[in-house]
């Protein structure tokens, strides 16, 4: 019996190692292991044992039947293994191939710019206002103390609606500046971008219509040395750290002192190239503390308030971000433009 | 503004080699003064010296040629070719060597000219950019040359070949040869001529000639004739021509530097002066800044006018100011006056501050501008009638014939200075050609005065021309300076024997002048700067600048008109304190909570919503053109043509505000069919500006969405409108067929509503609008109004608890008219599902095979469920039962 055993043994070991798959598997278990399989059989013959060899050779049969259930899990999980690597082979793809499109817009190029700087001065406690595009000379010139008789203010330089010169389009968002002073309660910490009006033609760096940002801060105590404090970190954030800037005197009609704020020009360090046009700076926004006047004349006492402002050309900068070489494409909107953003 | 920097140091010491170029700019940039660009003159010009002709011969290979050997001061003759026939032996001449620079960038080499080495060229005035005003004596006036005559005809020549000494030529006009040529002067030689009948010596002014050369000689009169005065045609004596090499008659020798003759060893820097301070648009004012800069002593000089001619001012004119408009009117006499060429220093710093030399009465009033930037003007005494001048403004059709030629209507507005009976001169722009100084000019009348800034700007303007005079007085100009000014130019005059000065200035101030204090407040300087800068600063930089301080009183300078207020004085002291020493410091104060209004962040989200569907961003231009509303087939009597109009557009295309936005997208939309784009879907959120009636405009922002191409349908626009609202969360949005939008194509055009709020409108472009804008594809647009969409937000959204039982599906598909809006199906299954029915989608519409003529089948998904457990079949089918009723009754729509 014990050499039956042995047989049985060598025989499933082999048949189960060339099992090709599940089904010969669970068809080797039946044979061997079954109620009428082999190892069955060879125990019904345990009756005509001697008392002494039963255990034995029932604990023989236990083990080989273990034994058997072993191999067949054993060679189950190989063939699970091969048959999950042929499937995965089968189902392997080109990955090359392009992804299913999905639709995807683009924000104008310019707003990518202006929702950057609004975010930047967001971070510093600045509200976002917006005002009329159709205005009163009273607020874009008058009490921004630009006199009557002033250049800006001849009919071949601003748009004009009244023959009397009372309204028309603003050619600044300074306006706003009048508009804040009069309506929000101090201290006031805003930013006002949007478009503007100036009669030039049309070409590669012009347009009759362009946008600004403006921005002021009204508060007691306010300082230059806030202002360039301020301003330079907004430079920072644009530009980069360690952007190297400089304030140069100019001229605004409504601030005093007044400044322009410039980088250093970051192609070449500051030693000329064309892109400064030979001067190391690259010029970048006006700025300056509201003319004293001006805040009286929006019925702020300079003696307890002092503040300062600033003024950026919003496609000038977009298109310094972006490299793009001619204004008239901020404005043509052609898809194959737009889509590069 | 052109500075010169060699002339700068007449004012400041700030030679060159102390203060480069980049220190000059950098640091009078960060004082204020704007430097754009500086050019280095002698960079111009390279290589180009003075040379004697030491031996001059005739080309062997060329009719016309002439081989010179030069002396220009190296160990031997340079050899060069040349083709002028002005030049002769001992003369100083410019001579690019080999490997020179020439200004306007010609670069010489040497190379052969028919077979002879040349090892260079000799230049003339043009390629020197010079013109007879630089050199008076560069004038080139040529004798006909009968060894050069070219006949028209070759078969009837005018003159003989073998024509020789003797023989007439015409008339009293006999040929002539020159025995020997010999200089006598600036362009006078003294000439020895064979007149076949005996020699002549006589003095002769062309410069062409040599010996044996053959001349047309008028024994008449004894001269020398001109190609002009035979009455012959250049091409006839082609060689015997107004130009040539310029004959250097300077303080100079072999081997000089032409750039340091000319004065071109300068720095020129380029300024850019702010509106505010027309002082800095002369030497004078630029002096005083760089010298505040860079800490230096300032020397000004004050004029000095013999007057030595006789005589008073005041027995020739009588001068009367009219009109208010002119400030001051200084003027001074000069009798015997003497046009000549100015001296070349000054001829050099006219040239090098951007401007060019005419004649010495001239050049002393530009001189005289520059430097002290007061423009003055010279009249031709003689010209002035009745010897009065009268300041007024011109009086209607009157015209004037300005210096440039040009005849000029004049109006009332236009500031004039004016005999008894006519304008004279357009006030602070132009002279008038009526008095202007020429040769024979004996006695002039120099003005130095002072205008309304913006009247010169608006005559200026409106004559269209804009000069150097009127540029500076538009600014407002220092009526203090007149005086000066004027005494300058005299001194000047007497410098340069240009004339005699007559004893008196008339000086015509109607107005006595006013003088601006403002109180010195250091510490409220300090405040308004953020700085700790310590009062005897503060002094000491007012002090240099010009200012006076008397106590805390500060007089302002009279050529300092911008400055009238305190934080007008922390702004001169900031300059030269530094801004850039200004600390970088952050005041605090109040904290602001910043941020975007609600408005700002809606906008924000429905920009988000749009890019995520694929749209991208426009900006379009705010005016349109009136032939607009045309295009978009706006009804006649629409009150939205009612526009803003601009008074002064720049074009039709952009002289009115739009009142709609379709416009703008067709627009856009257009270009980018025509730029042959596939598709193109966009949106904008922009705004339109509605008339009020107080004349200003309400500018309520617009959404606007346009789009063509493959993909695009009236469903796919209409599913980025449904999107968009399902993310603001509107309620009980509908869709209404519009057939009369006039805009819109009548069955393709649907108005949207939030319950009774109306949104806006969508649809397909009418074809005929299509067909407007050259379009030949389907164009989709909608409009909707940003504050109705504002107003439809729902606020933030309440959490509704997941099901907890399962849901069942119920497909049904019922028959109706096919005319009926599926959209009343819809209504009409989700008012009638009852408190099961949670959704109801549409699957399927169906016409055709198995359905009657005129009607449709329209299939919908149902999904039922309830809240309270699991959805029992008796209670579906009593939902199904009360959809199925209400669908028949109400609509005629039969389970198919």
């Amino acid at each position: 019996m014990k050499e039956m055993l042995e047989a049985l043994r060598a025989a499933s070991r082999q048949a189960i190692d060339e099992a090709v798959d599940l089904d010969a598997l669970e068809a080797l278990r039946v044979k061997y292991l079954g109620k009428k399989g082999e190892l069955t059989a060879i125990l019904k013959q345990m009756g005509g044992l001697s008392a002494e060899e039963r255990p034995v050779m029932g604990q023989l049969a236990n083990q080989l039947r273990a034994e058997i259930e072993a191999a067949i899990d054993r060679q189950r999980t190989e063939l699970g293994r091969v048959m999950l690597e042929k499937k995965l082979e089968a189902e392997a793809l080109d990955v090359t191939l392009p992804g299913v499109e999905q639709p995807s817009g683009h924000k104008h190029p310019m707003y990518n710019v202006l929702d950057q700087i609004k975010d930047i001065f967001i971070g510093m406690g600045f509200e976002i206002v917006d005002g009329p595009e159709v205005e009163l000379a009273d607020y874009n010139f008058t009490k921004l103390n630009i006199d009557e008789g002033h250049p800006s203010r001849d009919w071949t330089d601003t748009f004009y609606f009244t023959k009397d010169g009372r309204i028309l389009l603003r050619t600044q968002t300074s306006p706003m500046q009048v508009h804040a002073m009069e309506t929000k309660p101090l201290p006031i910490r805003m930013i006002a971008p949007g478009r503007v009006y100036r009669k030039d033609e049309v070409d590669a760096t012009h347009s009759p219509m362009f946008h600004q940002i403006e921005g002021m801060v009204i508060d007691k105590g306010v300082t230059m040395a806030d202002l360039k404090a301020t301003l330079n970190l907004v430079v920072e954030k644009i530009y980069g750290k360690g952007t190297v800037t400089r304030f140069r005197p100019h001229h605004f009609p409504f601030t005093e002192p007044s400044c322009e704020l410039d980088i250093q020009c970051h192609k070449c360090g500051g030693k000329g190239c064309p892109t400064c046009k030979g001067e190391g700076w690259i010029e970048v926004l006006g700025a300056g503390m509201v003319h004293p006047k001006v805040l009286s004349g929006c019925g702020i006492d300079p003696d307890v308030y002092s503040g300062w402002a600033f003024g950026m050309g919003l496609e000038r900068l977009a298109m310094g971000e972006y490299k793009i070489t001619d204004l008239r494409l901020i404005f043509e909107n052609d898809v194959r433009f737009l889509e590069q953003f | 503004m052109d500075l010169s920097r060699k002339w700068l140091n007449e004012y400041v010491d700030l030679p060159l080699s102390e203060v480069g170029d980049r220190a000059f700019a950098e640091a009078m940039t960060v004082s204020g003064s704007k430097v754009e660009v500086t050019r280095d003159l002698s960079e111009s010009i390279q290589n180009v010296k003075v040379g004697r002709i030491v031996r001059l011969e005739k080309h062997p290979n060329s009719d016309h040629m002439l081989v010179a050997q030069i002396d220009v001061g190296g160990d031997a003759p340079v050899q060069i070719c040349t083709g002028a026939w002005n030049v002769h032996e001992g003369d100083l001449v410019p001579v690019a060597l080999h490997n020179s620079l020439l200004p306007g960038g010609a670069k010489i080499t040497r190379g052969k000219l028919r077979g002879v080495e040349s090892d260079g060229m000799l230049c003339s005035l043009k390629e020197l950019a010079c013109t007879v005003h630089d050199f008076p004596y560069g004038e080139i006036k040529p004798a006909a040359l009968l060894n050069d005559y070219h006949p028209l005809d070759p078969a009837k020549p005018s003159i003989p070949a073998d024509i020789k000494a003797g023989d007439r030529v015409f008339g009293k006009v006999i040929a002539a040869r020159v025995r020997s040529v010999a200089p006598a002067g600036i362009n006078r030689w003294e000439t020895v001529l064979d007149t076949g009948s005996g020699d002549v010596t006589m003095v002769v002014d062309c410069q062409n000639l040599h010996e044996g050369d053959l001349v047309a000689y008028h024994t008449g009169n004894g001269a020398v004739l001109t190609p002009e005065d035979l009455r012959a045609k250049q091409e006839e004596f082609p060689h015997c021509i107004p130009d040539g090499i310029l004959i250097l008659h300077e303080d100079c020798a072999p081997g000089d530097d032409m750039g340091m003759l000319l004065g071109l060893d300068d720095h020129v820097v380029e300024f850019e002066i702010t509106p505010n301070r027309p002082d800095c648009l002369c030497m004078i004012g630029l002096a005083r800044e760089a010298a505040v800069t860079f800490n230096k002593e300032l020397k000004l000089h004050e004029p000095v006018v013999k007057a030595e001619a006789g005589g008073d001012i005041n027995d020739y004119t009588r001068i009367f100011i009219d009109d208010p408009l002119c400030v001051r009117y200084t003027a001074r006499m000069v009798k015997n006056v003497k046009i000549a060429p100015s001296p070349a220093w000054m001829r050099e710093r006219i040239r090098n501050a951007g401007m060019r030399p005419i004649n010495n009465i001239v050049d002393i009033t530009n001189y005289v501008m520059m430097e002290y930037g007061q423009p003055m003007h010279a009249f031709d005494f003689s010209c002035v009638q009745g010897g009065e001048i009268h300041v007024r403004c011109a009086r209607e059709g009157e015209t004037i014939q300005t210096l440039d030629g040009a005849e000029r209507k004049l109006t009332p507005s236009m500031l004039c200075i004016c005999d008894v009976e006519k304008p004279v001169c357009v006030a602070g722009v132009m002279g008038g050609a009526n008095s202007e100084i020429v040769g024979d000019t004996g006695m002039v009348l120099l003005e130095s005065a002072n205008f309304n800034g913006t009247s010169v700007r608006r005559t200026a303007t409106a004559l269209g021309m804009r000069t150097d005079a009127s540029s500076r007085y538009e600014k407002g100009l220092d009526p203090t300076k007149t005086y000066d000014a004027v005494q300058r130019a005299c001194e000047l005059i007497e410098l340069l024997g240009a004339g005699e000065v007559v004893e008196g200035v008339i000086d015509v101030l109607p107005q006595p002048l006013k003088e601006t204090t403002v109180k010195l407040e250091p510490e409220k300087i300090n405040a308004l700067l953020g700085t700790d800068i310590d009062e005897g600063t503060m002094r000491d930089i007012l002090l240099r600048l010009g200012f006076t301080l008397q106590g805390d009183v500060i007089h302002v300078p009279s050529w300092r008109g911008d400055v009238e207020h305190y934080s007008d004085i922390a702004e001169e002291v900031a300059r030269f304190y530094g801004y850039n020493e200004i600390p970088v410091k952050f005041t605090g104060g109040i904290t602001t909570a910043g941020g975007y209004s609600d408005i700002q962040q809606l906008e924000r989200r429905i920009g988000g919503v749009c890019r995520s569907m694929g749209l991208d961003e426009i900006i379009t231009y705010s005016f349109i053109s009136p032939s607009y509303y045309d295009k978009i087939r706006m009804p006649s009597d629409s009150p939205l043509r009612d526009s803003l109009r601009i008074l002064n557009p720049l074009g039709e295309d952009t002289s009115i505000m739009r009142t709609t936005i379709l416009p703008s997208m067709l627009e856009i939309l257009t270009r980018n069919y025509n730029y042959r784009n596939k598709s193109a879907a966009l949106y904008e959120i922009g705004r339109i500006y509605l008339k009020r009636p107080d004349g200003m405009a309400d500018e309520p922002k617009i959404l606007s969405l346009g789009a063509y191409g493959p993909k695009t349908d009236f469903f796919v626009l209409k599913g980025w409108v449904e999107a968009l609202l399902r993310d603001l969360g509107a309620k009980n949005v509908r869709f209404e067929a519009w057939k009369d939008n006039p805009s819109y194509h009548p069955g393709r055009c649907a108005r949207v509503f939030s319950g009774e709020t109306e949104l806006g409108v969508l649809g397909q472009i009418h074809p005929l609008v299509a067909g407007n804008y050259g379009v030949d594809a389907e164009l989709y647009c909608a409009e909707l109004r940003f504050d109705a969409l504002a107003a439809v937000k729902s606020g933030l959204p309440v959490y509704k608890p997941l099901p907890r039982f399962p849901s069942v599906t119920r497909d049904i598909a019922v028959v109706c008219d096919q005319k009926l809006p599926v959209g009343e199906l819809t209504s009409c299954i989700l008012a009638s599902g009852g408190r099961y029915l949670k959704g109801c989608s549409l699957f399927d519409v169906y016409t055709g095979k198995g359905v009657p003529e005129g009607k449709k089948s329209v299939a919908f998904s149902l999904t039922l469920r309830s809240d309270d457990g699991t959805l029992t079949d008796d209670h579906a089918e009593e939902a199904m039962t009360a959809i199925l009723s209400a669908l028949k009754e109400r609509l005629g729509a039969v389970i198919r």
